[in-house]
């Protein structure tokens, strides 16, 4: 799909270039969470850890199944918050 | 969705056992086959684990089960129609002292009798196969070309899918908080959303597996037991594509095909535990055994880090058959290494309720085991 210029493509996670119809075709196999969803297109998981693409994800959820957006499950954020160098886990500073 | 209230089968857990074992029931031929979970698809240990496949084993068994699931991986994206993110780039195993390079060169010799083809490699060979590789002070190395890794979301999903398209009904959110039995016999299951009768049951919930098997009044000795692991940014590939994995130096680190290093090792002891928390203790002692072996990636930065249970045995390998309750089913017990065995499990223990002959005999795995005292030896875990 990504390979035809025809198509609108429509990067929703930079990291891992996800793009808003892959999104869209797992959301229509009866997906409808975030985590679902990171766990099979990687959305969210590059160094950026969702920071740029979990809204447009839960949006898209929101509208195909009829839920408000604070009910769609957001999934779990997890550590470190931002990333951080194996030097400095190994030895406390970044040498 | 509304749940059914009859089954030819319910499985309990969707990680790679519940998944592959739904797939292969079906695939059988068997009609109603329903899978179920309390959260979804690789919510258990499926969705946490290392994702390492090695047919580098000590125990008979273990080599049977692992080369056999290898067959079955390297055909997966064309049976199941989506892929399943499969590499291979082999494990290299790393021995620190002469009498752990004997016990690997023993459990060499029974995988090539076999037909696993692990061999020894010297120190230029490693550094070949992994380019960032610094072992000074190793003592040998085997390898096997064909052991390698696949993408557990992507093949928990392609088996579920694939299932679903057989007649599958696959529940999510669904908790089974009680099993039925009458006499001497499993009769269906109580869940959140309802009741479902069913001829056979089989408990495939990892490591909740024994407070399942207890809902149905059976006994059996497996714990959680909580490990961590963790991942990198992306950096240029050619780092360390084989899994580099010691049992003594207890560490796996591979770097997967887009380029991020995930790495891993057990916990001191065996606590009993159900916590999946992350600790910083774990992130400073596995990134100081990664600047130790693979000194360039110090400046490589973390950006994951989580962890996930073990289902585990008193002798580290699964426990598959039936039990006192006819028809109820185990597929647990799998430890560290249970994503990889998933897909021939499932397909042996389908063919065994199915009436098939298996293709590989698992009477040995029965869980009984443990009180005759018949325990599988397995040297080749950390
Ligand atoms: C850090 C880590 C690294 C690992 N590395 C590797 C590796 O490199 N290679 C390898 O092969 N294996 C590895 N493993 C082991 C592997 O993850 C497991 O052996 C395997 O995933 C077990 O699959 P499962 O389907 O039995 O269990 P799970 O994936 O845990 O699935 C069980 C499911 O049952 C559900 N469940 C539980 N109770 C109930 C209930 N009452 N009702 C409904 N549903 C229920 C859970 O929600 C869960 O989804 C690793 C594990 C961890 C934690």
């Amino acid at each position: 799909m990504r390979n035809n210029c025809e198509e609108s493509i429509t990067v929703v996670c930079r990291c891992e270039e996800i793009t808003i119809e892959e999104i869209r075709e797992w959301i229509e196999r009866g997906y409808d969470s975030f985590s679902e969803l990171k766990r099979i297109l990687r959305v969210g998981m590059g160094p950026c850890q969702g920071r740029g693409c979990r809204d447009i994800v839960m949006r898209e959820i929101s509208r195909a199944h009829h839920i408000p957006m604070d009910e769609v499950d957001p999934g779990t954020v997890r550590a470190p918050s931002k990333p951080v160098k194996i030097a400095l886990l190994a030895f406390g500073k970044e040498e | 969705m509304e749940c059914k209230n009859r089954a030819d089968v319910v499985i309990i857990g969707a990680g790679i056992v519940g998944a592959s074992t739904a797939y292969n029931l079906a695939k059988l031929g068997v009609k109603d086959v329903v899978i179920l979970d309390r959260g979804t698809l690789c919510g258990g240990s499926t969705g946490s684990c290392g994702a390492g496949i090695r047919a580098q084993w000590g125990s008979e068994m273990n080599c049977r089960l692992a080369i056999a699931a290898i067959d079955i991986f390297e055909q997966l994206d064309d049976e199941l129609g989506l892929p399943v993110g499969l590499n291979q780039g082999g494990y290299l195993l790393v021995a620190y002292s002469e009498e752990e390079f004997e016990t690997l060169k023993t459990a060499m010799a029974l995988q090539n009798k076999l037909g696993i083809k692990s061999k020894v490699v010297s120190l230029e060979e490693a550094r070949e196969i992994c380019p960032a590789l610094d072992a000074s002070d190793a003592v040998g190395f085997t390898f096997h070309a064909r052991d390698g890794h696949a993408d557990p979301f992507l093949t928990t999903f392609a088996y579920v899918e694939a299932a679903k398209r057989l007649g599958v009904s696959f529940y999510r959110k669904t908790e089974c908080i009680g099993i039925k039995v009458e006499g001497d016999r499993v009769r269906g299951v109580s869940t959140t959303k309802g009741e479902i009768d069913a001829d056979i049951v089989i408990n495939c919930s990892g490591a909740y597996s024994h407070v399942v098997a207890k809902m149905a009044g059976v006994d059996i000795p497996n714990w959680g037991e909580r490990h961590e692991i963790m991942i990198t940014e992306p950096v240029a590939p050619g780092v360390c594509p084989p899994m580099l994995m010691s049992f003594s130096g207890n560490y796996y680190i591979q770097q997967r095909p887009h380029g991020s290093i995930i790495c891993g090792m057990s916990p001191d002891g065996h606590e009993q535990s159900f916590d999946t928390s992350s600790s910083w203790r774990f992130a400073a002692e596995m990134s100081k055994k990664l600047v130790r072996l693979l000194p360039s990636v110090k400046g490589v930065r973390v950006v994951r880090l989580w962890a996930g249970l073990y289902d585990m045995t008193p002798d580290g390998s699964p426990i598959i058959g039936e039990t006192d309750v006819k028809n109820f089913y185990h597929s647990t017990g799998y430890s560290g290494h249970g994503f990889m065995l998933g897909p021939v499990t499932g397909r042996i223990l389908a063919q065994s309720i199915t009436g098939a002959k298996p293709d590989i005999d698992f009477s040995t795995l029965d869980y009984r085991r443990f009180e005759q005292g018949e325990l599988i030896v397995e040297h080749s875990i950390t």
